[in-house]
């Protein structure tokens, strides 16, 4: 075991040592969460709006102050001809055209309906999606005014279901609470694995891995000494960014702290098995670096940090079974925001378990003092 | 010119011997291509819906079928206790509950109003919300059914038309965003890893003492990258074409003008990055928290930049791949011609010439 | 009994034989010169004898360790000097020493006693906390033998120790090989100097995989009539070399 010592105590001088690693190392994850969580969102508000208002009425007046006093949209032309609202919709000025036709008025006051045209620049579609359903609730709005309006003393009211909504966990529906657990996870991963992947190549590189592979050290604490360091760093790394999430972007932490950090050191564990054994196998820097990138894009598009797990295919939902970040921000978002204790993320746990086991016995067999 | 072409001949043997890398520069576009076009989506489906219902009547019945039969919702399980509901949300087993009000349909008959409450899980703030909109919608109609009975007219009716995309497929989207993103992969990050391996190997020295030019040497450097990367650019445009049926209704000899264009501002930014840096492990990081991050997160490739909040929107004018984005999906999706593109092509142009000139001078100051 | 023994080792890397039925023996206490034209598959003989590398055949013993199946017993009781250079450039010199005395396990007050030995000798106490990358190669190269005798092995391979130093540090670098070998130690090291040959007690001269001769650098002169080992490298390389 003393070997170890050595080896931990060479890795962490070369690290503090690279004054141009330093501040990537500390302070980048620190910016980029700061930054990216705030990017990080589907929110639909502000969505500019062209408005073509052919029948200039009260109904159609009332109609567009209804849409912007609702605030999910600013009203930023109003154009002659519908040729001219497509034009700064094409140019991606406006996002959504409503179109008012002649005689919208009379015609709701005299059949009880009357057609309105929406346009959408649906190149994002969710986001389409998101601002013709707002837009479709504010005509509701309108339309039961006017027909409350007109409704004669006779009618008897049209039977109502009130719906009350209750957001749980989040009852500002606040995004950021929402996204920085999963971008934390990401960015301590991208330094655990980047970092390892590229140093049992780098000695290879430079040939200190010759000298090291005619000593009589052995592969465990070999690789150990080279592990360790990262796992050290990477759960610094994921304090100081609890800490922010905490005291700068007020993310309630419900859950067990100790929770928390147990099941992210089994899921380091994992990814810096992922990070050795890429390094192990890996000719050049380069090629580590690529593969390691390659990896961590998929897992991360496969994680559900963007886009939630549910939505994907049945076979891709099966898939992310096999990521262990897809498991891991499932572990701290559940007990970060909704305070689930180890039994709530059970099938989890046992994942990261198999994963990390299954990870480091790869990079431990696939490091060879001899070559064959 | 001779010298420089059997330079150029070996940096492309380099490449094309790594077949490991070759296989993932190919290999990655095509994979991205493939989860953006079935596996992302931004719609809410599958979604197990609890329900407390203590009265069980017919309409009640009928509103639970309806929400059943509706594409978001996947099941029904019946649940009345708030405390069963917090643990199944914590498990991660339902992401709504809908709680009737007792007598709901005697009230609703009797007094014209019964309730209903939507509890969601709001830890993801956008499906908490477009569960509620779905259901909303689907109460609504329920009720307007009711009223139909009592003959209510229907109102202003909603005549929506989606411009450019009307079966709202995510590929649309993506698939410019994926195009950037693989070439600030290729020419930022590999160029600028290829020249700081010379320096930190010492080879760059050598080349530095042969008779060729500095300049001629980087640029035999550069020269399969971009080849590489073109090649990849018409694989995606390919495959995204033929698989996923994305449109190029604009110029395709405009669209990779476009796309030179961004190659080379890549390229300036890649050998930027390697003339300041020394070792490939720096100039991994920094390519990759300073171009590939800002590319994927800031450029409105995944997140549409006008939902961020404004000091962001400010600083996304800085990223290239913003112009570029809106360049390439003003042209793929929208047809537009340059005409419609010159300002975001002279902000991406300016931006280019910039990165190029702090490159050319940082590469004689540091080399 | 021979520090080295090997009989017939071979090594194939693919259709390619880099190795070619290897039969020798080196003597506790020899300076042995394994030399050869680059290619000549000397840096593949040093990488099975280390037990870097697995042999496709033959047989080969290590200080009494059989390379297949002890290798790792043979690297406690060997040094090595590889031909890239191998202390780490952003560790200082008494880093690098008490690492590499760490990875063999010798205790702490034995690398303290040893560092200042080490420094002492070689006359670098002053730039003990200097890291590697700032010092000339031909300091490098003299701390790189000192810090592969780190561990007193009794045999240290050194794969062209001395390439690219000025004549003096050559000079230099062999008085520290003697002393070593006064010491006791076995030396075997490779190089294509062949003034540096003749500082050896015995040379074997490498050929296209296969030993082309064996002796001491003064009956190889006899034997083949020439003056001095560079002529003599010269008769036997040609005739591989010219068609």
């Amino acid at each position: 075991m003393r070997t170890v010592f050595y080896l931990l105590q060479k890795e962490f001088v070369q690290i503090f040592r690279n004054r141009a690693m330093l501040p990537i190392l500390f302070a980048m994850p620190v910016i980029q969460l700061l930054v990216l969580s705030y990017a990080a969102t589907f929110e639909v508000r502000d969505t500019p709006m062209s408005v073509i208002d052919q029948d200039r009425s009260l109904t159609s007046r009332q109609l567009v102050d209804r849409l912007v006093a609702s605030g999910y949209f600013t009203l930023v032309d109003q154009p002659a001809t519908p040729e001219q609202a497509d034009a700064a919709l094409r140019r991606g000025e406006v996002k959504l055209i409503v179109h008012v036709p002649p005689r919208f008025e009379r015609d709701l006051l005299e059949t009880g309906a009357a057609p309105v045209r929406l346009v959408l620049d649906a190149l994002d579609g969710a986001t389409a999606g998101v601002v013709q359903a707002y837009a479709t609730q504010v005509l509701a709005r309108v339309s039961r005014d006017v027909q409350a309006r007109t409704a004669t003393a006779a009618a008897r009211p049209a039977p109502r279901i009130e719906v009350r909504p209750a957001f749980w966990y989040n009852p500002d529906l606040n995004y950021e609470t929402y996204m920085v657990p999963g971008i934390l996870v990401v960015l301590v991963t991208m330094i655990a694995t980047f970092l390892s992947a590229m140093n049992v190549v780098r000695e290879k590189e430079i040939g200190t891995i010759e000298q090291l592979n005619v000593t009589p050290i052995r592969k465990g604490p070999f690789l150990i000494g080279k592990l360790l360091p990262f796992w050290l760093i990477a759960l610094v790394e994921l304090g100081v960014g609890l800490a922010i999430a905490r005291w700068y972007f007020h993310v309630p932490m419900l859950g067990n702290l100790a929770l928390v950090f147990g099941l992210a050191g089994l899921y380091l564990l994992a990814m810096l098995g992922l990070g050795l054994w890429i390094s192990t196998m890996a000719d050049t820097q380069q090629q580590a670096m690529f593969i390691a990138w390659f990896v961590l894009v998929i897992f991360i598009l496969m994680s559900g940090l963007f886009t939630p797990i549910e939505s994907m295919p049945a076979w891709a939902q099966r898939l992310t079974l096999l990521n262990p970040m897809a498991h891991f921000i499932t572990i701290m978002r559940r007990v970060l925001l909704k305070g689930a204790g180890l039994d709530a993320v059970r099938v989890q746990t046992a994942a990261l378990l198999l994963f990390g086991t299954v990870l480091l016995t790869l990079a431990v067999r696939q490091y060879r003092k001899v070559t064959a | 010119m001779h010298a420089f072409l059997g330079f150029v001949r070996k940096e492309f043997r380099h490449i094309l011997r790594d077949r490991r890398t070759l296989l993932i520069l190919f290999g990655m576009p095509v994979a991205q291509l493939v989860l953006f076009g079935f596996v992302i989506r931004n719609e809410v489906n599958d979604v197990t819906l609890l329900i407390a219902d203590p009265s069980q009547d017919a309409m009640t019945q009928a509103l639970t079928h309806r929400l059943l039969a509706s594409r978001y919702v996947d099941g029904v399980a019946y649940q009345t206790h708030l405390d069963g509901i917090e643990a199944a949300f914590r498990q991660g087993l339902a992401r709504e509950a809908l709680l009737f009000e007792p007598g709901f349909a005697e009230r609703l008959q009797r007094e014209g109003l019964a309730r209903v409450q939507v509890i969601a899980d709001a830890t993801d703030p956008n499906v908490a919300n477009t569960i509620l909109a779905y259901t909303t919608a689907i109460i609504q109609s329920y009720e307007q059914d009711l009223a139909a009975t009592t003959a209510v007219s229907p109102g202003i009716v909603p005549n929506v038309r989606m411009r450019f995309n009307p079966e709202l497929r995510s590929v649309y989207l993506f698939v410019p965003g994926l195009i950037a993103l693989v070439l600030m992969l290729v020419c930022a990050l590999m160029t600028s890893i290829t020249i700081t391996r010379e320096k930190e190997v010492g080879t760059m020295e050598v080349l530095l003492v042969s008779p060729l030019r500095p300049v001629p040497i980087i640029v035999g450097k550069v020269v399969p990258y971009v080849v590489l990367s073109f090649i990849i650019v018409l694989v995606i445009l390919g495959l995204a074409r033929t698989v996923f049926g994305v449109p190029i209704r604009g110029s395709v000899g405009l669209l990779l003008a476009e796309c030179l264009l961004f190659i080379l501002c890549a390229l300036a930014l890649g050998i930027l990055i390697s003339t300041r840096t020394s070792s490939q492990q720096v100039a991994t990081m920094i390519a990759l928290a300073g171009l590939l991050m800002p590319t994927v997160l800031l450029s409105g490739f995944i997140f549409p930049i006008s939902s961020m909040p404004a000091p962001l929107q400010a600083l996304s004018h800085l990223i290239p791949a913003r112009w570029f984005l809106a360049i390439l999906r003003g042209i793929m999706i929208k047809g537009l011609g340059l005409a419609d593109l010159w300002t975001e092509t002279l902000a991406l142009a300016g931006m280019t010439g910039l990165f190029l000139i702090a490159s050319i001078r940082s590469f004689h100051d540091r080399l | 009994m021979p520090v080295i023994e090997a009989h017939g080792l071979t090594r194939r890397f693919g259709d390619f034989t880099a190795v070619d039925a290897l039969t020798f023996s080196v003597e506790a206490g020899e300076i042995f010169g394994f030399l050869g034209a680059n290619g000549a598959g000397k840096t593949t003989a040093i990488r099975m004898l280390t037990g870097l590398l697995r042999p496709t055949s033959g047989e080969a013993r290590v200080v009494g360790f059989d390379v297949y199946t002890q290798a790792e017993a043979i690297k406690r009781h060997i040094g090595y000097m590889s031909q890239r250079f191998s202390l780490y450039e952003d560790l200082t010199i008494r880093e690098n020493i008490r690492f590499y005395g760490g990875i063999y396990g010798l205790p702490r007050r034995a690398i303290r006693a040893r560092t200042q030995a080490l420094l002492e000798r070689l006359a670098l106490t002053e730039a003990a906390d200097t890291q590697i990358r700032a010092l000339p190669l031909g300091w490098k190269q003299k701390l790189a033998f000192s810090v592969a005798l780190l561990h007193e092995p009794r045999l240290v391979f050194l794969d062209e120790p001395t390439g690219g130093v000025d004549p003096i540090t050559r000079r230099q670098f062999w008085d520290l090989i003697y002393e070593a070998a006064a010491r006791g130690v076995t030396v075997f090291v490779t190089t294509h100097y062949m003034d540096e040959a003749e500082y050896c007690d015995r040379v074997s001269i490498m050929v296209d995989g296969r030993i082309a001769a064996l002796d001491t650098p003064h009956s190889l002169k006899q034997r083949y009539q020439v003056g001095s080992m560079d002529d003599v490298f010269l008769k036997l390389a040609r005739p591989a070399a010219s068609p």
